[in-house]
């Protein structure tokens, strides 16, 4: 059975081919270098990503992280440095010469052709007959539960059916790699929020890599197996969302990838025992109203005021100036009465953590 | 804490009156402020009745002497209804032929025009820094500033025997065209180059980059990018050059006479009746022509979108 036959979605290929090419990461990119005249987008990248994984590039707008998705996708030939895709080197190939597709910010759909067309343009452009372009391309629209609005215009779609018709026109080529350039910016929370799960889902279902670009580290950490944190058009930081948050390399990724909260020179020295900066999570920090609980093995402890209570709903937020200096915010979940939690403010506090949740960090920027 | 009243405020004094001639303008646009649409009828009253009576009365005019005559002695106007100015028209093949070649070098210049613009504006538009747009957009505009005569005899000059155009061509073992048809479609397409430009450009600048990404990240090679996406999409642009260029090229009578031979157009024929011939309701049936042509021009191409495009 040829690829193009398939009756899924899923990239099903002779099982010799599939093993040959199982062997190389999906990507592989070596001291990639992108300059624009004087500035310098990307500044020597190196990055695998493995064969069916959901990887995030995650960084501030300006990272370059756009830059090496489009370096990937073909739209930028990079000044130095080397993409492979399975192990072929694609650097100097166009966009239409590589077995990538993109789902692109803006959508990018064809305004004047319908949803069925734009779905199966990719399709039509490499010659697969009509009646079995017609079936793939319906069978992902059913994918991505848009069947029904085969024969709308692109204009009279919502953002959320657009997004997803962007999607299926990717899918639909069942492409080695599928890169997708920040596309929930546009939709508002909680059509995000479903459109993250469904993402997710269809993802496993078809098994293709997924390059996923983003500034927003909840959608990074909530569905990628892996993470790349992009700063200053280079890499700080690859690892599991676990690793990424729990463990963040840099200051910057602990200030990135949620709340900064660091301690550096005489305060960390005073409550850590060691010069250094050290970034604490501050929903793993407890709050002690009683002064005199000594602090037990295996945990540390400082001492403070509590400058201001946040008050948000599911959580409060505390932000406490520490004796020894510096300031630390502590997130704690709105449990108990809330006029309790709200009553803290300006009061003296011992606060806790275990030893191990506060970690050194290199400064970085 | 009993009370929150505000303390009473003391009593301001009276401002001085405003000079009765202010005043009575502060009327006034307090009037027009109240009354939306007679403002808008004064703010239109003066281009209407410039489009009323000097365009629109001035093609009624030229529309009812098409259908007088003159009287053959006298050479006056003799207002009798009559259809003979059609009838020869139509009837003479003369007029059919110069009808003819009138909408072919029209629709030549169109060609040309497209052909040599689209590049120009795609370039423009994908290719150039905003600095570079800039000048590239004044640059096109600067020959619209120049006299259309010295254009038109400049292009004679250089098409004349032992001319620049020989000149170029020689290595080739081509010779210039020389003065005929050949030259007032490649005249009258200089002249209205501009014209086609700008438009397509505009257009071009509207098509969103990504959309010609998408195509290529999903298989087409450049060509078929063209002819799929950016053609489509920037037609309506082109179609509103077209109706500058087609229209101008139709109406041109200068151009053929300068570069064209003794080659006519129509406007030629619209000439002549005026002046020489001393006809004015058959130079005016006949400059009923191309307005007829352009309407139906317009009538097939509104649906394009084209004229969204203008």
């Amino acid at each position: 059975m040829s690829p193009n036959q398939a009756p899924s979605l899923a990239v099903q290929d002779p099982a010799g081919e599939r093993a040959g090419r199982d062997a190389e990461p999906a990507v592989r990119l070596r001291a990639l270098r992108k300059a624009f005249g004087p500035v310098t987008a990307v500044d020597g990248v190196d990055l695998d990503i493995a064969q069916g994984e959901f990887f995030s590039m995650l960084g501030p707008s300006g990272s370059g992280k756009t830059t090496v998705l489009r370096m990937i996708a073909g739209f930028e030939l990079p000044t130095s440095g080397t993409v492979e895709l399975a192990g072929r080197d694609v650097s100097t190939l166009a966009p239409f010469q590589r077995d990538v597709n993109t789902v692109f910010q803006d959508y990018a759909l064809f305004p004047h052709m319908n949803v069925l067309a734009n779905v199966e343009y990719g399709l039509r452009v490499k010659r697969v007959p009509r009646a079995q372009r017609r079936e793939r391309a319906l069978e992902a629209l059913r994918t991505v539960r848009l069947e029904d609005f085969a024969g709308r215009k692109p204009s009279q779609l919502s953002g959320g059916q657009r997004q997803r018709v962007a999607l299926a026109r990717a899918l639909v080529n069942r492409p080695r790699v599928l890169l997708l350039d920040e596309p929930l910016g546009a939709l508002d929370l909680k059509l995000r929020q479903a459109m993250q799960v469904e993402l997710k889902q269809i993802q496993r279902e078809v098994g293709i890599t997924f390059v996923f670009v983003t500034h927003d580290q909840d959608e990074a950490l909530t569905m990628s197996d892996r993470i790349a944190v992009f700063n200053n058009g280079a890499i700080e930081q690859v690892g599991s969302p676990v690793e990424v948050y729990e463990r963040p390399a840099s200051a910057f990724v602990a200030g990135f990838v949620g709340t900064s909260n660091l301690l550096s020179g005489p305060a960390a020295e005073q409550v850590i025992g060691r010069r250094g900066i050290y970034s604490i999570r501050p929903e793993k920090i407890r709050i002690d109203a009683d002064l005199a609980v000594p602090a037990q093995a295996g945990e540390t402890s400082a001492t403070g005021a509590v400058t201001s209570v946040v008050y948000a709903g599911a959580t409060v937020r505390y932000e406490v100036s520490l004796d020894a200096g510096g300031q630390l915010s502590v997130v704690r979940p709105n449990e108990g009465p809330a006029a309790d939690a709200l009553r803290l403010d300006g009061s003296r506090v011992r606060l806790v953590w275990r030893d191990e949740h506060s970690f050194r960090v290199a400064a970085g920027s | 804490m009993t009370t929150t009243t505000t303390p009473p405020t003391p009593p301001t004094p009276p401002a001085p009156a405003p000079p009765r001639r202010a005043r009575t303008l502060d009327t006034a646009s307090s009037f027009l402020h109240r009354t939306p649409r007679l403002r808008l009828g004064l703010l239109l009253s003066a281009p209407m009745l410039w489009l009323g009576l000097a365009y629109l009365g001035a093609l009624a005019a030229l529309f009812v002497t098409a259908f007088w005559h003159t009287n053959t002695f006298t050479g006056e106007i003799v207002r009798e209804w009559t259809l003979d100015n059609f009838v020869t028209l139509f009837t003479n093949d003369v007029y059919r032929t110069i009808t003819v070649r009138t909408i072919g070098i029209a629709a030549l210049v169109t060609l040309v025009d497209a052909v040599l613009a689209f590049p120009m504006a795609f370039a423009m538009a994908k290719f150039c820094s905003p600095r570079a747009q800039r000048i590239l957009v004044i640059a096109i505009m600067t020959p619209l500033w120049a006299s259309y005569l010295v254009k038109a005899y400049s292009w004679r000059i250089m098409l004349s025997g032992n001319g620049v155009v020989d000149w170029l061509l020689a290595p080739f073992g081509v010779d210039s065209p020389g003065y005929g048809l050949t030259a007032t479609v490649l005249t009258l397409a200089y002249l209205w180059l501009p014209y086609m430009i700008l438009p397509i450009y505009a257009g071009l600048e509207r098509l969103p980059d990504s959309l010609v990404d998408a195509s290529g990240d999903l298989g087409a090679p450049p060509w078929r990018t063209f002819r799929s996406v950016v053609l489509p999409l920037t037609f309506p642009a082109i179609v509103a050059g077209s109706i500058f260029t087609f229209s101008l090229s139709l109406g041109d009578y200068i151009s053929v006479r300068i570069v064209g031979g003794a080659n006519q157009m129509l406007g030629n024929v619209v000439y002549d009746n005026i002046g020489a011939a001393n006809n004015l309701p058959f130079a005016a049936t006949v400059a009923t022509v191309p307005v007829v042509i352009m309407l139906g021009y317009l009538a097939v191409v509104r649906r394009t979108g084209a004229l969204d495009n203008l």
